[in-house]
């Protein structure tokens, strides 16, 4: 089925598009991610302009969070003020991340920022993933018993606020530096940033696991809503044909995925999360040590 | 039409052969499902004398699409990433090329001919900017045609040009769907003895139409607006998709 994408400019077969949207969206459902790590590179891969990919890869990461907010906001799996203190800073965060998007464009080194930042974020955390994961399965984990703390540069901040539902006193400035961190890092890769927030909202702010699925999905609704206006209003690539073939994809993906969850075992899903980002960890490193395939590329002036 | 017949039988005093071109289609609707397309260069060529003078002639055909300024970067290794380092600005680069011919470029004109009617994707002129040295300035070039070449954009066939009966060529030229849209130049020349006799000129419009015109439109000029419909699809769509899967 070939479909003619009116912003990337060529001719796609949809049901390719679809495929990669459900396969994000079954991530998504899984594991609580948007997916958009996988989207971004597959749709570079398959020949979409960058551009392109990272702007419609964003957009698409919203309508995939937006069940999974509603899921878990009806279970009380979503600590609001929090959220709205980390969209925020997404939103600050994506208007930085704008800017770094054209001085790195306009000196030419954008794909090498792109592809440099997948592999050192996906690289680092797949591993931290995959060791936690085989502890777990080991039974080793001994570290898992003491109660969850906030890192202590956390504590240090002035002014607390209360956060209920994360069982947390702490300054807002924390959540909001973590908000400006992800919403810089959905603007240059096209991700959603739920591989980040994730562990950062555990390990580093110290919240409680039963809010930090649900919290983490609040946040990126809301921040890759915000980096599909900055796209549509600088660098005006997202393309919403794009947008609705992964969206049919990934929107079914994300039921099948939610389905999925309730039976497998968490240790095993996190051990295959963690190998599937170490795979396109390892893909974009070897990206950029072999000769890449075209030496010269074009920018429009 | 009617100019370039005025055209070639002004030229008849001359004489030099009357050239007669025209396109399959003049426009390239570019909508839902295209792929590319391929156009039907043709015409006839006849002698001043009116005689069919396919014989004497041979014929290249030049598509062109409209030009546009760019930037190509050229990636190094440091360090051991590739990175882009050096770039080189040029003016004018056709966004598509295409040429064919009856007979290969080297038997039918000298190198210098070549170069002056772009007889061939080596001799295209790129009006290249910046960057003076001759050799950089070649190994530019070149890379950047190497590129088009390899996203189909730029092309040439020689020998892609049939005469039958002595006075009707025609070449086929395929568009990939990767084209920009604007104004498409095809230019038909007769050659003879080395030297360009005669030329004419024919346009093809290449745009988007319909729904994919309106996309392409509203996402430059009402960004705003485009955005928020962008957010709003995603969100209906999810928000859809889990309303419906909660009912099964």
């Amino acid at each position: 089925m070939d479909v003619y994408l009116p912003i990337a400019n060529l001719s796609v077969n949809g049901l390719w598009i679809v495929a990669l949207g459900g396969l994000t969206g079954i991530l998504s459902g899984l594991f609580g991610v948007g997916g958009g790590f996988l989207t971004t590179p597959l749709l570079i891969f398959y020949g979409i302009p960058p551009t392109v990919a990272a702007a419609s890869a964003s957009t698409q990461v919203t309508g995939a969070s937006v069940t999974g907010v509603l899921a878990h906001g009806g279970r009380g799996g979503v600590d609001y003020r929090m959220g709205a203190v980390m969209v925020a800073g997404g939103v600050i965060g994506s208007g930085f991340g704008a800017l770094l998007f054209r001085f790195f464009r306009a000196i030419g080194q954008i794909d090498v920022v792109i592809s440099a930042l997948y592999v050192i974020l996906l690289g680092t955390i797949g591993m931290l993933m995959a060791r936690e994961a085989v502890q777990t399965l080991r039974g080793t984990a001994n570290a898992q018993a003491a109660r969850r703390r906030h890192h202590p540069l956390v504590a240090s901040l002035p002014m607390r606020w209360r956060f209920y539902r994360s069982g947390l006193y702490i300054s807002p400035l924390a959540p909001l530096v973590v908000g400006v961190a992800v919403g810089i890092l959905t603007m240059l890769m096209g991700v959603g940033g739920g591989f980040i927030l994730v562990p950062a909202m555990l390990y580093i702010l110290g919240m409680s696991a039963n809010v930090v699925v649900g919290t983490s999905l609040y946040n990126i609704l809301f921040v890759t809503m915000a980096t599909t206006m900055m796209h549509s209003l600088t660098t005006k690539a997202v393309d919403i044909v794009l947008v609705f073939l992964l969206l049919v994809g990934s929107v079914t993906g994300a039921q099948i995925g939610s389905q999925i969850a309730v039976k497998a075992k968490p240790e095993i899903l996190r051990l295959i999360l963690a190998a599937i980002v170490l795979m396109v960890a390892f893909r974009m490193f070897l990206g950029l040590f072999y000769q890449p395939d075209e030496i010269y590329t074009l920018y429009p002036l | 039409m009617l100019l370039l017949l005025a055209f070639a039988f002004a030229l008849m005093g001359q004489r030099d052969p009357i050239l007669v071109p025209e396109v399959s289609q003049h426009e390239v609707q570019v909508r839902q499902g295209f792929t590319g397309t391929e156009l039907l260069l043709f015409g006839a060529v006849l002698d001043p004398q009116g005689r069919a003078a396919g014989s004497d002639y041979d014929i290249v055909v030049v598509l062109k699409g409209p030009s546009e300024p760019v930037r190509l970067r050229e990636k190094e290794r440091f360090a051991g990433v590739w990175i882009n380092a050096a770039s080189s600005d040029f003016r004018s680069v056709p966004s598509y090329f295409a040429v064919a011919s009856s007979r290969p470029i080297g038997e039918i004109v000298d190198e210098k001919t070549a170069a002056i009617y772009e007889f061939g994707t080596d001799y295209i002129q790129l009006s290249p900017s910046g960057v003076i040295d001759p050799d950089e300035q070649a190994r530019f070039k070149a890379g950047l045609v190497d590129l088009k070449t390899r996203q189909e954009l730029y092309k040439q066939d020689f020998g892609g040009v049939q005469i039958s009966e002595q006075v009707l060529y025609q070449s086929r030229i395929s568009l990939p769907s990767n084209v920009s849209t604007g104004t498409y130049t095809a230019e038909t020349f007769a050659v003879r003895d080395g030297r360009v006799i005669a030329s004419a000129l024919a346009e093809v419009e290449v745009r988007k139409v319909g729904f994919e015109r309106l996309v392409a439109e509203s996402s430059q000029e009402w960004s705003l607006i485009y955005g928020l419909l962008a957010v709003a699809l995603s969100v209906g769509m999810g928000w859809a998709a889990g309303r419906l899967f909660a009912l099964i």
